[in-house]
């Protein structure tokens, strides 16, 4: 009952910031909504049992991304952003609703199809009999045993994207 | 233990906590004053009580009943949440921390330790990386030049250092393999020969010690890497349009994430509160929180001993000893250390 009732909270948080994320005009209001979604996210991992996915959540999005984002904000100094005039109205009212609702829809069917809503709030699952779904431990061997071709090919990846930001960032001589 | 129970235990401890926490925060700005009054052939605060033992006081009645002056210009609800979110952090770290072992009163078998989750260390590190927008929304908000750059300063300095920190504890987590703390400290215990303690620091963690330090010393923005506040450039930094309560606020924050960091180093290192225990019952429950003080003191101390020897860094030379020096050891320090228990 009482992870339910959690659970709700915190959903209610992560959708109510994502909205305001969208709402605010001032930059620095949109990146702090931002944060209040990342952070309630942890906490809903953390309601699943995947502690240290909520810890890693807090770690890298809210306290590392985030903070660069704020960084590049206050650098760049970026005022309160501009409107369009001519915005179609039919958008407006209806665009963000009629994106939930079919999104909504889409995440049910899915979910129906792959069985992934039999997975219960609250209270860690028990994974291949042994492991704790979302402890350390169970990370570690997946990541480092199960999926380590994937894994290290992610790495190779976000080397290539780093590089390739230096080449780019770097003043001409 | 009852639920009610277990509620009024917890929330005992965590008014112990803060009331400990909070009285070792002033009584730090004193022992600094007077420590760094000395190094410089001078007697420090001697007017407030014998040796100037009530001069924390006397500070926080002062910064009470100073005037709380808002500068015009700022923004506003930032302005406001910045001291807040930087003093909330400092002081929820101080949850997870573990001062000793169980203790038992009468019915009651309780940790010395207001929370004892499973992912102690991971939820310290979250909670300082979520503390940089304390500083970072402080120099934003004040709209002052000094601030901005304060805060720039201080965002950049904390995200780069917090990686040669992170990188810096995985050799202990290694050799303990939990991120519980209580489980850290317990993988320490005992010696070799009898006398040598089985510390992480003796091994092999010396390398890692040293780069946690170096890096915790950045993150909590102490000399010699005050660089965000910097009073011969940027008159106080990031804080500079701060007044009253709102600047004792910041000034509290960084004492209190002095503490973290100290007995986070005692805990992760040196065997957290690990001594010889004798005497009768009550003593023998008392000793090993006074063991682990002791640490505590002499890492506040060596923190002051610091600030009053060495100069400031460059900000360019900041910058390259975390990313060119400290990382790259760090990443050493995990090779070996992993390659070593590897082929154990």
């Amino acid at each position: 009952m009482l992870p339910l009732v959690l659970f709700f909270i915190f959903a209610a948080l992560c959708v109510g910031g994502a909205i305001n994320l969208l709402v605010q005009k001032h930059p620095i209001n949109s990146a702090l909504s931002l944060i209040v979604v990342m952070g309630s996210l942890a906490l809903i991992y953390l309601l699943l049992g995947a502690e240290f996915v909520a810890a890693v959540q807090v770690i890298v999005y809210a306290g590392a991304v985030m903070v660069l984002f704020v960084f590049v904000i206050m650098l760049l100094n970026a005022g309160v952003e501009e409107r369009t005039e001519h915005a179609s109205r039919v958008a407006t009212v209806l665009g963000v609703p009629g994106l939930i609702i079919g999104l909504s829809i889409a995440v049910w069917v899915v979910s129906h199809l792959a069985g992934l809503d039999r997975i219960a709030i609250g209270g860690p699952t028990v994974m291949n009999g042994s492991d704790v779904f979302g402890n350390p431990q169970a990370i570690g061997r997946l990541l480092f045993r199960d999926f380590l071709l994937p894994f290290e090919v992610t790495s190779l990846l976000i080397l290539i994207a780093i590089m390739g930001a230096v080449v780019l960032a770097r003043r001409e001589e | 233990m009852g639920i009610g129970t277990y509620i009024l235990v917890s929330l005992v401890k965590i008014a112990i906590a803060l009331l400990v926490l909070l009285t070792a925060v002033a009584y730090t700005t004193l022992l600094e004053r007077k420590v760094v009054a000395h190094i410089q052939n001078r007697w420090g605060p001697s007017r407030v009580g014998p040796f100037g033992i009530w001069q924390p006081l006397a500070d926080g009645l002062k910064f009470i009943f100073k005037e709380d002056l808002t500068p015009p210009y700022v923004n506003k609800p930032l302005y406001l949440l910045a001291p807040v979110v930087a003093l909330t952090t400092a002081l929820t770290s101080i949850a997870v921390i573990p001062i000793g072992p169980w203790i038992k009163l009468g019915s009651i078998n309780t940790p010395l330790q207001i929370a004892d989750v499973n992912i102690g260390l991971l939820i310290i590190l979250g909670v300082t990386s979520v503390g940089v927008y304390g500083v970072a929304l402080a120099g934003w908000s004040s709209n002052s030049k000094y601030s901005m750059l304060g805060g720039l300063r201080a965002s950049a300095q904390m995200v780069s250092y917090e990686i040669a920190l992170g990188l810096s504890l995985i050799g202990v987590l290694i050799f303990a393999g939990s991120f519980s703390l209580r489980d850290i400290v317990d993988s320490q215990a005992g010696t070799w020969l009898g006398f040598i303690p089985k510390w992480n620091l003796f091994k092999g963690q010396f390398v890692a010690f040293f780069i946690y330090i170096m890096a915790a010393y950045a993150e909590t923005n102490r000399i010699p890497f005050d660089l965000p506040e910097a009073e011969t450039e940027l008159v106080a930094g990031y804080h500079t349009e701060y007044s009253s309560m709102k600047f004792a606020m910041f000034f509290m924050a960084e004492y209190a994430n002095m503490v973290t960091v100290a007995c986070l180093a005692s805990i992760l290192f040196l065997g957290g509160w690990s001594g010889p225990v004798f005497g009768p019952p009550i003593v023998q429950s008392l000793l090993p929180v006074f063991w682990f003080a002791l640490r505590v003191f002499a890492f506040m101390f060596i923190y002051i001993w610091v600030r009053g020897t060495l100069p400031r860094f460059r900000y360019d030379q900041l910058m390259a000893f975390g990313w060119k020096f400290l990382l790259p050891l760090a990443i050493a320090n995990i090779v070996v250390t992993s390659l070593v228990v590897a082929l154990k």
